[in-house]
């Protein structure tokens, strides 16, 4: 079987699994043993053993340098401080001036910790999990020690005050990284499940019949057109129908959109007019695959095939201080009834991926004005040679074991539920 | 009819579709004797040339802008000589399942050549599809209300209208500029349009868009009751004991 074809079985897999899969537990295992069967089908039970005995979850260390991390860390820690303070009041009303006096230490101590993660945090993540969590630890005792020794110049500190922040240094860092890697677990099925996303973020049947339609109205008369019309079809559907996990430039997910928005235009005519605003675009950004067409689509289907008078989608893609912005505009139609319904779907699921690639570094938010619909997304700026030079993982969690032999495909079909059993 | 030719009209919002649906009747017109009439982008404007074209044939799409397909056949039926519609849809799995359970034609795009002539081969033994099936298929609530009057269907935006009431056999439309008779059940036309009208009496539907206030009056009895007063029309309606608490809540949502 060629990647065409496996591609092509992966898409069809989708079409039992309703929307709401990955939410309600009963239909997703159904829609996963849907597909265990069907990958057993195609590649044998012998194989199929192998592949759920596979570990896809690798540990590995957060990305210190992402917002998400950070923020986790500090509201973690600040907690435990306070709980400790508590722990030692002897009445209540003690609490505050014991909470005062531990984040005297706590907070410096913190933020020295935070912040020799931040540089140590492109090698620390080439590094083997053990190796890594090792130096978080031992990062986390000689920040503390260099930092003890420095303010006990300034003031003599009270004995035995050493013991007590290495104590509470180590605890704080086993904790957390326990918790970040119980997060990370359960968040590798959920970037396996980015991808099945990405492939249900794909066009609407709808669109597809019709754009089928309007080539073969131009088969007679316009044989050409035809030709370009067939081509930035395939060109659609390879994208559609590839691996839709990593990021990819924001040049190519634009060359996708005028590919589709071409189609559109095949079919609306003088309806439907695109404004690009893309000269000053990052072209190297890295974006998640398919993060503006179905978005696109969503304009053309609600705000401009309702009505028979022309609209203009326009697209503003811009870099503003270390980040990417993407605008997309689209006249606002309240007339039309059921029309708006898909429209939810498909923001809810391009704000998912961007929260499974970037956490809290990206948004993704829609506004209505006077009359046009408005999305507006912001996503860090990365590239390619970025994250090559520093390691940088692109995804908070771990990658799933990627390796490209024949059996990749299967095995990625059969993760979820492996990863659920 | 078998020696006239068969009268056909196109209607698709976009103009590929409806230049396929002509090369393919082309294609039809060695088989059996056809007239394609015209071609229109929307419901309404088939309804505009139908009353001066008549046609055997309205081959329409569903989703279009201005008036759907389905809203289009609706308003067909009140035509003196109403014309067979077979509906064109590129994907609707919803529709087709409600087409199939009705026996409404249709044919799915891309159409072809052999399933658009077998189904026009049917044409002179087929009869309009009643209100009531076309009433089940999926649809939103329709645009416009369509009178006859004189033998020409007149449409009446539902976003003019400014109440419905129930007379006798018949249900008055009262819009800003003037009254219109409509052959319809008020409980149905209540159902179909939900939250746009309230219903302020037994016999009364008032649009909500078009409710000014209300007004408290007594009456030689000493009877007191609320009057709708009402946006464009001069008359006011009466609000029966039983939905006097439309009052109450329609005076809620003003006041919030």
């Amino acid at each position: 079987m060629n990647a065409g074809e496996r591609a092509f079985v992966k898409s069809r897999e989708q079409a039992p699994a309703p929307e709401n899969r990955p939410k309600q537990m009963g239909q997703g295992t159904l829609a996963a043993e849907a597909l265990t069967r069907r990958a057993q089908c195609l590649h044998g039970t012998s194989d199929m053993a192998a592949i759920i005995r596979q570990n896809p979850n690798r540990p590995a260390l957060p990305d210190f340098r992402n917002m998400g991390t950070v923020l986790r860390i500090l509201v973690t820690v600040n907690l435990g401080a306070a709980v400790v303070a508590y722990a030692r009041a002897p009445q209540l009303s003690a609490t505050f001036i014991e909470w005062v006096e531990a984040t005297s230490f706590v907070e410096p101590y913190l933020l020295l910790v935070l912040a020799v993660l931040w540089a140590a945090a492109p090698r620390l993540s080439r590094l083997p999990y053990s190796v890594g969590a090792g130096l978080v630890a031992a990062i986390t005792v000689f920040s503390g020690l260099a930092l003890f020794a420095a303010m006990n110049r300034l003031s003599p500190m009270p004995p035995g005050a050493l013991t007590n922040w290495m104590v509470y240094g180590l605890i704080s860092a086993g904790v957390l990284l326990f918790y970040f890697h119980l997060r990370a677990r359960a968040l590798s099925p959920a970037i396996t499940e980015a991808r099945l996303q990405a492939l249900q973020a794909r066009i609407r049947p709808h669109f597809l019949f019709n754009s089928i339609n309007a080539v073969l109205s131009l088969v007679r008369s316009n044989p050409k057109r035809a030709e370009v019309a067939l081509e930035d079809m395939a060109e659609l559907f390879r994208v559609l129908m590839r691996d839709n996990r990593d990021l990819t430039p924001l040049e190519d997910e634009v060359e996708l959109c005028r590919q589709y928005l071409d189609l559109e235009q095949l079919r609306l005519g003088d309806r439907l007019t695109v404004d690009w605003n893309v000269k000053s675009m990052p072209a190297d950004a890295l974006v998640p695959p398919l993060m503006l067409q179905p978005l696109l689509e969503n304009a053309v289907y609600h705000g401009i095939e309702p009505s028979s008078t022309p609209g203009t989608v326009s697209i503003n893609l811009f870099l503003s201080r270390g980040e990417v912005h993407a605008i997309l505009k689209n006249p606002y139609r309240t007339a039309g009834g059921n029309h708006h319904s898909g429209n939810k779907m498909a923001l809810a699921n391009v704000r998912e991926r961007l929260a499974l690639h970037f956490d809290a570094e990206a948004s993704l938010e829609s506004r209505v004005t006077k009359d046009a619909y408005e999305v507006h997304i912001r996503i860090p700026y990365r590239t390619q040679a970025a994250n090559s030079a520093t390691g940088v993982p692109t995804v908070t969690g771990p990658m799933p074991g990627r390796d490209d032999d024949s059996r990749d495909a299967s095995a990625r079909i059969a993760m979820p539920e492996a990863a659920r059993a | 009819m078998p020696d006239s030719p068969l009268r056909v009209l196109i209607v698709d919002d976009e103009a590929p579709a409806r230049r396929r649906l002509r090369d393919l009747l082309d294609d039809c017109a060695s088989a059996l004797p056809l007239a394609i009439i015209g071609e229109a982008q929307h419901g309404r404007e088939a309804l505009e040339l139908l009353q001066s074209a008549p046609a055997d044939l309205v081959l329409t799409d569903i989703h279009m802008p201005d008036m759907d397909g389905v809203e289009l056949a609706r308003h067909l039926l009140k035509l003196p000589h109403p014309p067979v519609v077979i509906f064109t849809t590129a994907f609707h799995e919803h529709a087709v399942q409600a087409f199939e359970l009705n026996a409404v034609d249709y044919l799915m795009k891309p159409i072809r050549v052999q399933r658009l002539l077998s189904a026009l081969h049917k044409i002179p033994r087929l009869k309009p599809v009643t209100a009531e099936k076309l009433a089940q298929l999926p649809t939103t609530a329709r645009r416009f209300l369509s009178v006859t009057e004189r033998s020409r269907v007149v449409l009446v935006p539902v976003e003019d209208v400014v109440y419905l009431k129930a007379e006798l056999k018949y249900i008055t439309i009262r819009t800003s500029q003037r009254e219109y008779l409509l052959e319809e059940s008020l409980t149905r036309l209540e159902t179909e349009f939900g939250a746009r009208f309230v219903r302020v009496h037994r016999n009364c539907l008032a649009a909500r868009d078009h409710i000014r206030g209300f007004e408290r009056r007594v009456n030689d009895d000493g009877d007191a009751h609320w009057e709708v007063l009402l946006a464009g029309v001069p008359e006011t309606l009466p609000v029966s004991r039983r939905q006097q608490f439309v009052v109450r809540d329609m005076g809620r949502e003003t006041a919030a």
